[in-house]
This record gives structure tokens, C-alpha cells and sequence, in this order.
């Protein structure tokens, strides 16, 4: 492969995705953690500009950005005293969750790597035209349908279901 | 960039995140834990998208777009439940919720 501006891009991304997954993983401070979780999201929107998947990179940065990280640095607020910040490792917990992890990723590196049909899968650099339209198609006017509406209906009852669980229970009394 | 190049910062991004859920001892860290294996997943469907079907086909970037809404619905749910389990604990440490333990 050819060095080119794309190909440095392309690594500086995936550098920041993976560097700053490290840090969510490995700091002891949570709001550092969370901070750091924004860089990841951005880095895999980044990846997913270089999928061409234009829609989806905008659903990442708006929904993930904008939406899950508030809502977990909400959490660290009203959960988390000034003390509390620091998150608790333990040592014998720390070795053993590295042991499996990195047993995890050699195995997934072995699949990867030793997988026919994934080998030499390149992008030819076509451009495709904006996924926009042709995903509003498939979603209201084709076989994504009804998922669609599947889907509209669990996030109402995801809605309801956490205002009823976090409410504070009112007795009359 | 080749479809390898995807599964292999996806595949880190998943052992990372298991890493968190595995060792970390407060429960918003693990929702992060969980955020990051989700966006492993989303990346694979895309990457699976782009290389493995016609390129008129984005059936697999739709699959990834109801994975970021499924995503969104569980954090919100998750921390209604860390919320309520602080008001009766006290502490949101996992392995402090013993309620149930025999």
C-alpha cells in the first residue's frame, strides 16, 4: 500500500481511537475516563467517514456524543462524592482481567489474520454516493420497516421504564 | 486500508472493553466497558458493509444505526438503575450490592 495523505489519516485515527480506549480502560480518575471516551467515539466516527458511512458517522458524534456521555457524566455527578472519584482496582482482579483479555485478543488476532475470505479486501477508493437517502428508503419504505418500529417502541419503553426506576417513591401518608 | 484493518482496531476495542468490565470496581466505569464493545460491534458491521456486499448495499450500516439506538436505550436504563441502587446503598462499588447474596 501506498503511503498517501489518506493512509496518514486514516492511522492517526485509529491511532486516537485505540490510545484513548487504553486510557478509558487504565485511569483511576472517572471524569478523566469519561473525557477520554469522547475522544474514542470521535476516532471511530472518523473511522466510519472512512467507510464512506457519512449518516452513521453523524448518528455517532450526535447520539453518542451529544446523548450517552452526558448522560454518564450525569451519572458521575449524583453518584460520585468528592472521594468517590478515584476508582477502586484490586491487584489479583487487575492480572487475571489482563491474562483473559489478552488471551481474547490473540485469539481474535489469530481468526482475523488466518480467515480466507477476509484476506486482501481492499477499498479501491471508489467513492459511493451519500448513504443518506438510500437509508431513508430502506427504513420507511422497505424491509427495515418494521425493525424501525420495533425499535421506536422499546425506546419508549426504555423511556418509561428508567423514569419509573429512578423516580423517588411518594408516599402519602 | 483493508477489511483486516477494521477487525483489528475493532478486535482491540473489544478486548479493551472487556478489560473494563472485568477490573473495574464502579459501575458507571463498566457501562463505559460496555459502550466500548458496542462500538467494537457497530465498526465491524460497517466494515463488513463496506468490504464483504455490493457496494450499493448498506443493510449492514442500518444493522450498526439500530445498535447505536439499542446502545442509547441501555445507558439510559443503566443509569436509572445505578441511581436507584446509590439511594439504597449508598455506594454504586458492584460488589457492595450483596442484597440478594445466599
Amino acid at each position: 500500500m501506498e503511503f498517501t495523505l489518506k493512509t496518514f489519516i486514516f492511522y492517526g485515527f485509529a491511532l486516537m481511537t485505540i490510545a484513548s480506549a487504553l486510557v478509558v480502560v487504565t485511569v483511576r480518575n472517572i471524569v478523566h475516563a469519561a473525557f477520554s471516551l469522547m475522544v474514542t467515539l470521535f476516532g471511530v466516527a472518523g473511522l466510519y467517514v472512512f467507510l464512506q458511512a457519512d449518516f452513521l458517522a453523524a448518528t455517532q458524534v450526535i447520539v453518542y456524543v451529544g446523548g450517552i456521555l452526558v448522560l454518564i457524566l450525569f451519572g458521575v455527578m449524583m453518584t460520585s462524592g468528592r472521594l468517590e472519584m478515584r476508582i477502586h482496582i484490586e491487584r489479583g482482579q487487575l492480572l487475571l482481567g489482563g491474562v483473559v483479555a489478552l488471551a481474547l485478543l490473540m485469539l481474535l488476532l489469530t481468526v482475523i489474520a488466518n480467515t480466507p475470505v477476509w484476506k486482501n479486501l481492499t477499498d479501491d477508493g471508489i467513492e459511493l454516493p451519500p448513504t443518506t437517502e438510500r437509508i431513508g428508503e430502506l427504513i420507511l419504505n422497505g424491509p427495515f420497516l418494521l425493525p424501525f418500529e420495533v425499535v421506536s417502541v422499546l425506546l419508549l419503553v426504555a423511556l418509561i421504564g428508567a423514569t419509573l426506576i429512578s423516580r423517588k417513591e411518594v408516599r402519602d401518608e | 486500508m483493508t477489511l483486516q484493518h477494521y477487525l483489528v482496531i475493532s478486535a482491540i476495542l473489544f478486548t479493551l472493553g472487556i478489560f473494563a468490565v472485568l477490573t473495574r470496581r464502579n459501575a458507571i466505569s463498566i457501562l463505559m466497558g460496555i459502550e466500548l464493545i458496542l462500538n467494537s460491534c457497530n465498526l465491524n458491521f460497517a466494515a463488513f458493509a463496506r468490504f464483504m456486499t455490493p457496494p450499493e448495499d448498506i443493510s449492514g450500516q442500518i444493522i450498526a444505526i439500530f445498535g447505536i439506538v439499542l446502545a442509547a436505550a441501555e445507558a439510559a436504563v443503566f443509569l436509572a438503575i445505578i441511581l436507584a441502587i446509590y439511594r439504597e446503598f449508598g455506594s454504586i462499588r458492584p460488589d457492595e450490592v450483596d442484597t440478594l447474596k445466599g
